[in-house]
């Protein structure tokens, strides 16, 4: 048995393999070196970053739900300078790609960020966040709108040559609208999907469980959603598509990559057990030798439906 | 820090609906400091994504121990586990106790004699025990609980050197009322924060009568040194004293965890800063904190 070539590219951005960790679960990346050997993974895809430091929410913020989590953290960072000085430094001692988050406050914002970090070496790609379900400016509103969708796209892509992966919502009636207006707009590739707004309530204060009330559920309960996300905006677009929400085990990168992703996140899971990511490569590798499947191209997109 | 399975060596009921959780960790247990936590995965509780922290009671070159109550599922999922099993950690976990007096964010020159001094609540008690070994000046602990059967390890610590001072809300054992009710007399006794009354009295420090009253305070309350772990309305309580009276307090601080490694930011709570406030995540820059650094929220 030979073994399966894992490498993918999302534009110019290169990964040895398709497995990446999901914005906001794995920090700014030195958080779990001492867990996992940050160069097995194919890119370290860190937490949001604005052009500005921001707070974030008010506590509590995530609630644990069956098979799942909530979290309403609300994009707390250093700021892109912040980043700059404190995280870049540390990835020069690695190989891994670093995908970066950013997020806005207004279009101008996504567009100077997206110029400040696109700019820097390091950076292999820029996930635009257009969905995160817990900022009130930005956010959400940019990523449920098409027009408004697309005149962020259009920004970011205006300010940077660096590859930019636009991260999808999932409340949306129509995810394939979504993702032509990202490949219309220049995106190098989406990411599908972030968490689903959702609440819990605790019934014996009647508070949400949450201070921002409410939040976006993630883990294995999201999975089957973003399987038919991934599945819907393969048909519609020619760029890769990294499929996110639930992935634990090899077997759940397997089913997105038939899905139609190129590319896999691993999130809430690496809270579960941090060494989920790299079990999902080498589980997903000895997966491909044993079906005698030489490339994750092949095995992109063959729902037999 | 590392992960690592663990075996379950011993699981026992130890006191009341107390349970002690003994595991081999040769390679986390050593590492141990005082007041650090380990983060585990219960075993068979598959619908859960997220780990469950707990502080160490004892540790060693072989392994570790915990001593937990049943407070939701979680505990409950791990009542079940027995002896033989495999339990992944991921530890040691968080910034502990110092050792006496050594990083006194005040900075204050001390010549007399440090007293330390431990406070607990339930069995928050047993997150203190290593710091309570690894002190070569043993001084006094004050152990606060519901009832007598909330009470646990007074021999423990009696054996380690330490002179033991207990509360119980009912007055089943000790002092009737909270921990504060036995800790406040005894502080009052050696003289520490005598300044207190006075600024009570008076409002703010001010003129030559509160500045002598600091500077007796300096003298007084140079000589205790308190680390705490407990519920939070305790761990506020002995910050507020030690803020009031002067003297330093390391509080062992709890909030939920999902990550319990600095990721996520979940467990944050406000640390003063020069203009006024910061995130501060328990798990990596705490959970030990000195009571100065907290801003409480109301």
């Amino acid at each position: 048995m030979s073994k399966p070539d894992l490498r993918v590219k999302i534009g110019s951005l290169e990964m040895k393999n398709p497995v990446t960790v999901a914005s906001g679960t794995f920090g700014y990346g030195p958080e779990y070196a001492d867990y996992v050997d940050l160069d097995r993974l194919g890119a370290v895809t860190v937490k949001g970053i604005s052009v500005e430091p921001h707070i974030g929410n008010n506590t509590p913020r995530t609630f644990e739900t069956a098979s799942g989590m909530l979290n309403a953290i609300g994009l707390p960072g250093p700021g892109a300078q912040g980043f700059i000085d404190k995280t870049i430094p540390f990835f020069e001692n690695y190989d891994v790609p670093l995908i970066v988050n950013i997020w806005g406050k207004t279009v101008e914002d996504y567009g100077r960020v997206a110029e400040i970090l696109g700019a820097q070496e390091r950076v292999g790609a820029l996930e635009v966040n257009v969905s995160c379900p817990n900022v009130k400016e930005g956010g959400a509103l940019y990523g449920t709108n098409t027009d408004l969708f697309r005149t962020v796209v259009d920004e970011v892509r205006a300010k940077t040559e660096t590859p930019i992966i636009i991260k999808l919502a999932p409340n949306v009636a129509d995810i394939k609208a979504f993702a032509k207006a990202a490949e219309e707009c220049g995106a190098d590739g989406l990411a599908i999907m972030n968490s689903y707004p959702a609440m819990a309530i605790n019934i014996e204060t009647r508070k949400p469980e949450l201070a921002n009330r409410t939040g976006g559920l993630s883990g294995p309960a999201i999975k089957p959603i973003a399987v038919k996300l991934v599945w819907e905006a393969a048909q519609a677009v020619n760029i890769p598509i990294i499929g996110m929400g639930g992935i634990t085990t090899p077997e759940d990168a397997v089913e997105f990559i038939i899905a139609g992703a190129t590319g896999v996140a691993v999130g809430t899971a690496n809270f579960t057990d941090p060494s989920s990511a790299v079990r999902v490569i080498d589980g997903l590798e000895r997966w491909m030798a044993a079906k005698g499947i030489g490339s994750v191209a092949e095995l992109r997109g063959t729902v037999e439906a | 820090m590392n992960q690592e399975k663990t075996t379950v060596v011993q699981h026992e009921s130890y006191q009341g609906d107390y349970r002690l959780l003994r595991l081999a960790a040769p390679v986390i247990g050593p590492q141990v400091q005082p007041g650090q936590f380990v983060h585990l995965r219960i075993p068979r509780f598959e619908q859960a994504v997220l780990r469950r922290p707990f502080s160490v009671f004892k540790a060693d070159e072989e392994g570790l121990s915990v001593l937990y109550a049943t407070v939701g599922a979680g505990t409950a999922s791990l009542n079940s586990v027995q002896p033989g099993e495999q339990i992944d950690l991921i530890g040691p976990l968080g910034n502990g106790f110092p050792p006496l007096r050594s990083s006194s964010l005040t900075g204050q020159a001390n010549s007399g004699e440090v007293m330390p001094v431990l406070v607990a609540g339930g069995y928050g008690n047993a997150a203190l025990y290593l710091q309570a070994k690894k002190l070569s000046v043993k001084g006094i602990a004050f152990f606060g609980g519901r009832t007598a059967k909330d009470i646990l390890c007074v021999d423990e610590f009696k054996a380690l050197g330490w002179d033991v001072r207990v509360a119980t809300d009912d007055g089943s054992l000790g002092t009737k009322g909270l921990v504060t009710a036995a800790l406040d007399p005894w502080l009052e006794e050696q003289g520490v924060g005598n300044r207190d009354r006075k600024s009570e009295v008076g409002g703010q420090l001010s003129g030559s009568d509160g500045f002598q009253g600091l500077e007796k305070m300096g003298g007084g309350s140079a000589s205790v040194e308190v680390f705490a772990c407990g519920p939070n309305p305790m761990l506020r309580a002995i910050g507020d004293r030690a803020l009031d009276k002067g003297f330093t307090a390391w509080l062992s601080m709890d909030r939920n965890m999902a990550c319990g490694v600095g990721a996520c930011l979940t467990c944050v709570i406000k640390r003063k800063t020069e203009t006024g406030w910061e995130w501060a995540r328990c798990c990596k820059d705490g959970p030990v904190f000195n009571a100065e650094e907290i801003l409480w929220e109301d």
